[in-house]
């Protein structure tokens, strides 16, 4: 088993705030694809189309037959933990502040032998082991070696934690607590261990039975939050931004209209203010104290999640200024993203398919209960992913759109 | 003659003998704007953005963009904001008649009434009362209904919204009707969100004030604040809208004139 994770002691205000360093992050074009299947929860290699040799590490070309015919495969990861140690000294700043560092060399079943980061309740060598990819604080997939049957408190093992964003112990922003979302994340979120939830409220003076419910909850705190108002966007991050280890902005609105059926730019307006410029708010109000405290503690700032919509892959044209809204945030997301990087901060985006809300009303299941997308963006924390499609319809419209994206929209604008 | 009055006027200024008094509320982003179902067009409520503040943006100054939609805040009602008033000249923002918006105040102190019950409807008899002990409501004067709503500083208490709606106090149909048939006034000036009633949809007409007042060509002021400092009557008030093309209504600053 893994020593289970103890809640941190309170910082210590006299000493400088520990600044993020990110792990060596350089990657080679081919090696992004291993990153980009684990952004994705997957672990991915090259497989030669030509031979069936996979590669590793990734490359241009097959190491055994020289075919450039190579396709990222998923992996299973089992094989033989052929050697372990722990690393005491680096030249890496990063590794340096973490030493000892366990590190082992797998003979994966499919082929190749890899270095992998070693979880501590594997081994020692030989043995088997599972091997799966994860992203680490550079944001770039690492692999890791991990037992084969299920240990207890296998998500606190003190490596494994530097690429997970796990919310136990940890304070966290849900920016609506208005909708039946909110709620839910609150709630399963508060279920994972987290310390302190807070849950925004816009226009108090449309009350909310769920919001005043879940504000008698010991964790949940109602802070005073409106993403189309600067101002409020800056009060909030005033009072909290300098404590929110993970934020998550579930904020949206969605009106069903496409172009012609509704005259003017009012509904496509707010859309855009809370779905996209309330992103933007959000970003440069909470956005630097989160990157600042990025490697405050052990259960310091990690993630900052998005939910937005399997539309903003492919407009849905009945529903195309939401559809466009959404594709706004996701491009602005991937801007963040890029910012947040060099602290090691993830950046989660969540798209779901057709929420089971009132604005989803006229369209047959299935639908996404806000319970279910409550659970696949805990997940998501614990897994470190960066990439979530909750649910049946998102699934497959993602299916859709990696074979081809262009045939997708066709299928939608018919 | 009227050249001396504008003289003693402005020594009665100048002397403290004539006070100025502020009936508008701080246009905040704060302020609560009109309540309708999700579906329906939104009104803005007010919203500042920062072009800079003797930052990178512009060194030595500090200025705002600001958003609102034309009834927000305290703000004046325009004929041409209601079905009935649609066609009238002059209706609208740039073409009301300034002579029209200095004039004297009436002020019918409804504030007992309304804390007693929040959907209090001022009816005729409440008018004709008030009339018997001040005197009849002049030809083209502004009535102004003082319920002390404004001292509601919680926005959700100001809004009183329930799972029926809106729950806040206003004139009746037929007050309204004799206020503009019988007594030819200016305006109908409110300390709510709205010169009608929270549930005014369920009157005859929906929204009487709205409906008869701007059919009337009459004006509305709504969201004001301290009427409790204006006497019932003697006081006069001045309240321009933003000259806006072809505006339904405009957020405004209301002053009144206030002897003593
Ligand atoms: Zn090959």
């Amino acid at each position: 088993m893994t020593a289970p994770f103890t809640r941190p002691k309170r910082k210590n205000p006299v000493l400088r705030t520990r600044l993020p360093l990110p792990p060596p992050g350089a990657r080679s074009r081919a090696a992004l694809g291993l990153s980009a299947a684990a952004a994705m929860g997957k672990f991915k290699l090259q497989v030669c189309e030509a031979c069936r040799c996979v590669q590793y590490p990734p490359r241009e070309a097959c190491g055994s037959c020289l075919s450039p015919r190579l396709r990222w495969r998923e992996q299973d990861g089992f094989g033989e933990l052929l050697a372990d140690t722990q690393v005491h000294l680096s030249q890496e700043p990063y590794f340096r502040e973490r030493a000892p560092w366990r590190i082992g060399m797998v003979r994966l079943d499919a082929g190749p032998t890899v270095i992998v980061h070693l979880h501590s309740a594997c081994g020692p060598a030989p043995c088997r082991v599972r091997v799966g990819a994860r992203l680490d604080k550079a944001g770039q997939g690492v692999l890791i070696g991990f037992p084969v049957d299920e240990v207890a408190n296998m998500a606190d093992d003190r490596q494994l934690r530097e690429m997970t964003c796990d919310p136990k112990f940890r304070k966290v922003l849900i920016t609506d607590g208005k909708t039946a979302v909110g709620q839910a994340l609150a709630r399963t979120i508060i279920a994972a261990g987290a310390d302190l939830v807070w849950v925004g409220q816009a226009e108090p003076w449309k009350r909310s039975a769920g919001l005043e419910a879940l504000s008698a909850l010991p964790q949940v705190a109602i802070v005073p939050l409106d993403l189309t108002d600067s101002s409020s966007v800056v009060e909030a991050a005033g009072s909290i931004g300098g404590r929110v280890d993970i934020l998550i902005n579930n904020a949206e609105v969605h009106r069903t209209y496409g172009i012609s059926a509704r005259n003017g730019t009012d509904a496509a307006r707010l859309e855009m203010d809370v779905n996209y410029f309330g992103l933007l708010r959000l970003a440069q109000g909470f956005g630097p104290a989160m990157r600042g405290r990025a490697a405050d503690g052990a259960a310091g700032a990690t993630a900052w999640v998005n939910l937005l919509s399997i539309y903003a892959l492919s407009n849905f044209p009945p529903h195309g200024t939401f559809s466009a809204s959404k594709a706004a945030a996701l491009s602005l997301s991937q801007a963040l993203r890029a910012e947040m990087r060099g602290s090691g901060i993830r950046v989660i985006n969540v798209f779901p398919g057709p929420i089971d809300d009132e604005w989803n009303q006229p369209l047959p299941p299935p639908k996404l209960a806000a319970e279910a997308l409550a659970k696949s963006v805990v997940s998501a924390l614990k897994d470190g992913v960066e990439d979530v499609y909750p649910g049946d319809v998102a699934q497959e419209w993602l299916a859709r759109w990696e074979e081809n994206p262009k045939v997708l929209e066709r299928e939608l604008t018919a | 003659m009227a050249a001396d009055s504008l003289v003693l006027l402005a020594a009665d200024l100048a002397g403290g003998r004539v006070r100025v008094v502020d009936l508008t509320h701080t246009l905040s982003p704060d302020f609560p704007p009109i309540v309708l179902p999700p579906e329906c067009g939104q009104s803005w409520p007010f919203r500042q953005e920062e072009i800079s503040r003797y930052d990178d943006r512009g060194s030595g100054w500090y200025w705002n963009n600001f958003s609102c939609g034309e009834h927000t805040g305290t703000h004046f009602d325009a004929p041409a904001h209601w079905i009935s008033g649609r066609d009238l000249p002059n209706g609208t923002t740039d073409t009301v008649p300034v002579q029209n918006l200095i004039g004297p105040a009436c002020v019918i102190d409804c504030s007992a009434e309304s804390a007693a019950d929040a959907d209090f409807l001022l009816t005729v008899e409440f008018l004709e009362r008030w009339e018997a002990r001040h005197g009849r409501i002049p030809t083209r004067a502004w009535v102004l209904m003082r319920t002390d709503w404004s001292k509601r500083t919680d926005p959700v208490a100001y809004q009183n919204l329930d799972e029926t709606g809106q729950h806040t106090p206003g004139p009746s149909s037929e007050a309204v009707r004799f206020l503009v048939q019988e007594r030819d006034v200016m305006g109908f000036g409110t300390e709510t969100i709205g010169t009608d009633a929270g549930q005014a949809i369920h009157l005859k007409p929906p929204h009487p004030c709205h409906y008869y007042m701007h059919g009337a060509g009459r004006y509305g002021l709504q969201c004001l604040t301290n009427l409790d400092q204006l006497p019932p009557t003697g006081a006069i008030i001045i309240c321009p809208p933003l000259k806006m093309l072809k505006g339904s209504g405009s957020p405004l600053r209301v002053l009144a004139l206030v002897p003593g």
